[in-house]
């Protein structure tokens, strides 16, 4: 398997902040890789690394196979970089942002012009390129800042938070363009959005107080952390056999929790099969009418807070 | 220099599009302008008032040539360094406080080749000032007085324009070294007078960018100054050592990625 991107004890600190503590993570290349984790977790620090923008305190890592600290420069031909809240040039008209990006990688003529266009279409971005930046709104900026940043068809493609000023329909397009990289370029995308996440990435990284948690494709992060859960939605005004049953199910033995919110009551299963089993029988003993019963997908929200609420910031904060 | 010309074209349209080369050459045709013009008409002006109130009359000399040449110097001197000062401030900060540094810094574009496009810039910019402000001067003296040597003039200005860019390199040290605009000016100005104070002794005012008026007063009168070669070997190398450190420091800087 080809690397694109490869971190080795990579860490970073500010003062006495440990920003980010001894990565080690590969992201294979043609992968849209999901960097994950709540705020102040190390994802922004972790994509200025790895674009040259800071220097590590200790370990290493390489971008296409280039060193980001001692081949800055060549790392910079192989990669485009999307910022959180995009600021450019004011004074410039979109159209002209992109072919200043473009000049910059060596576009030049017909190559550019053409290339320039199809970006603006694909970000949606054709019917404004003549206006001056000045006046985008900050969705427009952020699909500005996808465009430039696809112009040189880069090899690695680093998005920090590419979709959060996006409303619905312009997330949907963005996440959209991202996934159909998928295979032509590496990307690496850092969100706290899960929904994005599960929409494009194929692998995803969590990290939290600077440490990476886990590293691993969605769909086995889902199998492997989420708790299987059941969920019970009960005719109204049953509210005494509600608290009755809420109670039998915390003596069960293959229950991890219980939580009720007015007619829903959602069960986490330490043992699946008998959850399955058992729940039902809990409910019809005390004459409980259902509206519903499910077993609810596991997400990758359930990981997400299992696996940040696991790592307690004593543990991993450098003394 | 990865990208020097593309960046160059860039910070030059800038420089159209944000009215700074504009309001550069306004400033120093307007100096231009008025320097003779109140070399010729100030006596007059104070004659018209006539005596004062208790009889008092001030005898003024007739201006001349080197009354304008004065006073063109006089006000580059003044307001021409603090333009010199203030234009640069926002070149580099700016740039790190909005994020586009860091926006254009990862693309292929050097560090040198981004400082040095910035420094071609300012000084394109202080030189259409300075040559517009010495055009205007050059052309009100000889209407006004009698024309004076071309060459002597000339070569007043390029000393007038490398004083304004050993000041306006402080400033630009000032912008590469800070995140904000405020403070790189603070820099400048504290350049500005650091080198006002040590120009106050005679034996080392020779060796600051304000040793160079001196001599180009003379040279536009068409004199011979003393200490000329040493007052632009001097200029010259603050001016290369505040470049120097400006790239230096800007090498291994940390940018930040948006405001």
């Amino acid at each position: 398997m080809e690397i694109a991107v490869s971190c080795r004890g990579l860490t970073k600190r500010y003062g006495d902040v440990l920003a980010l503590d001894a990565l080690t993570l590969d992201v294979p290349a043609g992968a849209v890789f999901g960097i994950l984790g709540p705020n102040g977790a190390g994802k922004t620090t972790l994509l200025r690394l790895l674009t040259g923008l800071a220097h590590p305190t200790a370990g290493e890592a390489t971008v296409a196979g280039l060193s980001v600290t001692t081949q800055a420069s060549a790392v910079h031909r192989h990669i485009s970089f999307l910022d959180q809240s995009p600021q450019y040039y004011s004074w410039m008209s979109g159209r002209e942002l992109v072919t200043f990006v473009g000049e910059l990688f060596g576009l030049r003529g017909q190559e550019l012009s053409t290339r320039v266009d199809e970006v603006l279409a694909l970000t949606g971005l054709a019917d404004a390129a003549s206006r001056r930046i000045g006046g985008y709104s900050g969705g427009m900026r952020q699909r500005l800042g996808l465009a430039q940043a696809l112009v040189n068809g880069p090899e690695v493609l680093f998005l920090d938070e590419p979709a959060s000023a996006l409303d619905p329909a312009g997330r949907h397009e963005i996440l959209a363009a991202i996934a159909s990289l998928r295979g032509t370029a590496t990307v690496c995308m850092s969100t706290h959005i899960l929904a994005d996440v599960e929409r494009v990435c194929d692998t995803v990284a969590i990290l939290n107080h600077g440490r990476l948690l886990v590293t691993a494709p969605v769909a086995e992060l889902q199998e492997r952390y989420a708790q299987p859960a059941f969920e019970l939605e009960l005719d109204a005004g049953q509210g005494a056999a509600a608290e009755q049953l809420v109670a039998a199910l915390r003596a069960e033995p293959w229950v991890g929790d219980v939580a009720r919110q007015g007619d829903i009551v959602r069960v986490i299963a330490v043992d699946t099969a008998a959850a399955g089993h058992g729940i039902l029988p809990l409910v019809a003993a005390r004459g409980i009418q259902l509206q519903r019963f499910e077993r609810i997908r596991p997400d990758l929200e359930d990981s997400f807070l299992r696996l940040t609420a696991a790592s307690a910031p004593e543990k991993v904060q450098a003394s | 220099m990865d990208g020097f010309a593309i960046f160059l074209r860039k910070e030059l349209r800038e420089t159209l599009r944000t009215n700074r080369l504009l309001v550069s050459v306004a400033i120093f045709a307007i100096l231009g302008i008025i320097s003779p013009l109140t070399a010729k008409y100030t006596p007059e002006l104070l004659k018209s008032l006539g005596p004062g109130s208790g009889g008092v009359t001030i005898i003024l000399p007739t201006p001349t040539v080197k009354d304008a040449i004065a006073q063109f110097i006089k006000n580059v001197a003044g307001t021409g360094i603090f333009v010199a000062v203030l234009l640069p401030m926002g070149l580099v900060a700016r740039e790190k406080e909005r994020g586009t540094a860091a926006f254009v810094l990862t693309k292929p574009l050097s560090r040198l080749a981004f400082l040095t496009a910035k420094l071609v810039s300012l000084g394109v910019t202080l030189t259409i000032g300075v040559a517009i402000g010495a055009l205007a001067t050059y052309w009100y003296t000889a209407l006004l007085f009698t024309p004076t040597s071309v060459g002597g003039f000339f070569a007043a200005s390029l000393l007038v324009l490398l004083s304004l860019l050993v000041y306006a390199s402080f400033t630009f040290l000032g912008s590469t070294l800070m995140s904000t605009q405020l403070p790189a000016a603070g820099i400048g100005l504290a350049g500005w007078l650091v080198v006002s104070i040590l120009g106050i002794f005679p034996q080392i005012e020779q060796y600051t960018p304000a040793g160079l008026l001196d001599p180009a007063s003379q040279l536009a009168l068409g004199l011979t100054p003393q200490h000329l070669w040493v007052s632009i070997a001097a200029s010259v190398a603050l001016l290369v050592v505040m470049l120097l450190l400006a790239v230096l420091s800007f090498r291994r800087q940390e940018l930040v990625t948006n405001a």
